[in-house]
């Protein structure tokens, strides 16, 4: 009996989430008294595979990214043959779209968007109303499937020995394939960093994101805007972020000219830590902030990359 | 083309998060219903938008009770041609999954299209399962969507990068911003839609495979620390020191 986790390997090195999903697990695992097998895909090296924290790795190199029936049948396979009671993916894109597929294979319930791990009772908690409410979500099948929500548990990496195989089974051939990739900038991607730096409105134009790129290049955040902003093109779309766009919880969100409406709250509220700069003190998003500025942000945000060029030359 | 479209009946963005009955269950009392804007903005306009470029029918279906048919409606007076509601109030997105596989089995659709996620529920969950359930392939959190001569090609975005991929028809997508804009429907649009059909069908019996037993509410924020605008970079300071973020 295993646990199975599926994880993405690719690119040059393991994303956090990936490992976040591998530490949890490897946690469900302790307490059941049984191995972990990880199934992941792509081109990672044999060597980075086997110094993962798993038992065994079983990697499908043929099958496309792209492709959620392919990986399904791949999970659903190792996980028959390993007669995994529990089977661990992260929330993200490629996670989103093969656990649901995985649990109607297997008829296994499925937690979507895990933030803890199992309690006494065996219930799991996820977010619901975009984060104004959680739930604690019962699975009532043999087989459970969990796909975790990132920057939901702190990666505790042991240097594994992980025996590595190639997926041997019939994976059937890709129907999508992927035609091209076109790289993300330089900076950093946007639904895995750690600091978001998000202006609004009250930037008056899309000639003024210098100051916001500034201060983002300084703390080595992502950038991120509200809806109209994306709306009037002043950023690009898959910068928006809340209810209807793009959902994240970084450890630091900075909000800038963004008034704080509930549909943009709905996307951030999960940060742990959310600043607030903003001219009128009125300005609902203070009430969600840890920190709040009521100031100028063409005043406000010079200073601000003043001390954090300082911090880093001190660093 | 034939093609579906999935409308799912939700609170809406402003709608006030309460519990009942020992925090069983959400309080509906007062909240007004909309539909889903993932379902409204992006799927079901890229769907009308398809239809008027190529021809073909867009249906759209709702697994849910009588009380969701205001919604159902506006979905129509948008333009969807007809709609199909699933008598049931579904337990789990598994149960949605299966009364809409059910429903939409043999009956040649081109195109299944969901929307990213519920805002009520957030599960991600259905669109994939119907896929699943259908044996089709699925089209992720597309954020761009195009079908010529029996190929759908899609824009989705992973890890930050941009994919551009392409798929034989029929699939199952499911819709995220960027795949078109906001419709609103017009005096002809609503009068249309009272008469346009909607058929409802009985449930077919499926397996609860998780349910949501007890909600709660997040703890009441901190109080927030301010920071007077002309000591600014004291911010970055306690951000370093205090909260240890950066
Ligand atoms: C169904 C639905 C879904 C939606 N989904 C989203 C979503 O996903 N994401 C989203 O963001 N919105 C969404 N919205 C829109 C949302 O309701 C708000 O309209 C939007 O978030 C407002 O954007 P904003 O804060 O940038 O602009 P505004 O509301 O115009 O706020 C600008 C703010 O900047 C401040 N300001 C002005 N000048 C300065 C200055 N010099 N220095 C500092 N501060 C200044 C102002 O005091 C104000 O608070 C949605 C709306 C609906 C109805
Ligand atoms: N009750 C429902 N009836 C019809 N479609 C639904 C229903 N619930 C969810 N959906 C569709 O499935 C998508 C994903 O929902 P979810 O898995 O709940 O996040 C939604 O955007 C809808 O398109």
């Amino acid at each position: 009996m295993s646990v199975v986790v599926f994880a993405d390997t690719r690119g040059t090195k393991v994303p956090k989430n990936s490992l976040e999903a591998l530490t949890y697990g490897r946690k469900i695992a302790a307490k059941e008294g049984s191995t972990v097998t990880l199934v992941t895909f792509g081109d990672a090296p044999q060597d980075r595979l086997a110094a993962l924290d798993a038992d065994k790795v079983v990697v499908a190199r043929a099958a496309s990214d792209a492709d959620s029936q392919q990986l399904t049948r791949v999970v659903a396979d190792v996980a028959t043959k390993e007669q995994a009671k529990w089977i661990i993916f992260s929330h993200d894109d490629t996670g989103k779209a093969v656990a649901p597929r995985v649990g109607a294979r297997l008829k296994a319930g499925e937690v979507a968007g895990a933030t803890t791990l199992p309690n006494e009772q065996g219930l799991i908690k996820r977010n619901v109303f975009s984060g104004k409410a959680q739930a604690w979500v019962e699975l009532k099948t043999p087989v459970k499937v969990v796909s975790l929500l990132p920057n939901s548990m702190s990666v505790e990496a042991a240097q594994g020995t992980a025996t590595v195989e190639e997926y041997a089974g019939d994976a059937g051939a890709a129907k999508v394939i992927v035609k091209e990739v076109r790289k993300a900038g330089e900076g950093v991607p946007l639904p895995e960093a750690e600091v978001v730096v998000s202006a609004g409105r009250g930037m008056k134009g899309p000639e003024n994101w210098g100051l916001v790129e500034e201060l983002a290049k300084e703390l080595h955040a992502a950038t991120a805007c509200s809806r109209p902003v994306a709306d009037m093109h002043w950023r690009p779309h898959h910068e928006h972020v809340g209810q209807t766009g793009l959902a994240i919880r970084p450890n630091l969100y900075i909000a800038i000219g963004i008034s704080g409406a509930i549909q943009h709250l709905a996307g951030v509220n999960g940060s742990k830590v959310i600043v607030v700069i903003n001219n009128d003190p009125e300005a609902p998003f203070f009430k969600a902030a840890d920190y709040g500025i009521v100031g100028d942000a063409f005043q406000v945000l010079p200073q601000l990359i003043e001390a954090a060029k300082k911090l880093n030359a001190e660093r | 083309m034939k093609i579906l479209v999935l409308i799912a009946h939700v609170p809406d963005t402003t709608a006030r998060i309460a519990f009942t009955n020992d925090s069983t269950a959400y309080d509906t009392n007062g909240v007004q219903f909309i539909v889903n804007p993932y379902d409204e903005w992006y799927a079901l306009v890229r769907a009308l938008e398809l239809k008027e470029a190529q021809g073909g029918t867009v249906t759209t279906i709702t697994v849910g009770g009588a009380a969701t048919e205001p919604t159902i409606r506006k979905a129509l007076a948008i333009g969807a041609d007809d709609a199909v509601r699933v008598d049931i109030d579904p337990k789990d997105g598994h149960d949605v999954a299966v009364q809409v596989a059910t429903f939409a089995k043999d009956k040649g659709y081109d195109l299944v299209l969901a929307g990213k996620e519920t805002i009520d529920h957030n599960g991600s969950q259905v669109g994939p399962m119907v896929a699943e359930l259908l044996d089709l392939p699925f089209i992720s959190l597309a954020t761009k969507l195009d079908v010529a001569g029996g190929k759908a090609t899609a824009e989705r975005e992973v890890r930050g990068d941009v994919e551009v991929v392409e798929c034989p028809l029929p699939l199952v997508v499911s819709c995220a911003k960027g795949m078109a804009e906001q419709r609103i429907p017009n005096m002809r649009g609503i009068m249309a839609a009272r008469t346009k059909p909607l058929q409802v069908v009985p449930a077919v019996q499926a397996e609860t495979l998780s349910t949501s037993v007890r909600f709660e509410l997040p703890p009441p924020k901190q109080a927030v620390k301010m920071i007077p605008a002309d000591e600014a970079g004291k911010l970055i300071e306690l951000l370093h020191t205090e909260a240890k973020v950066i």
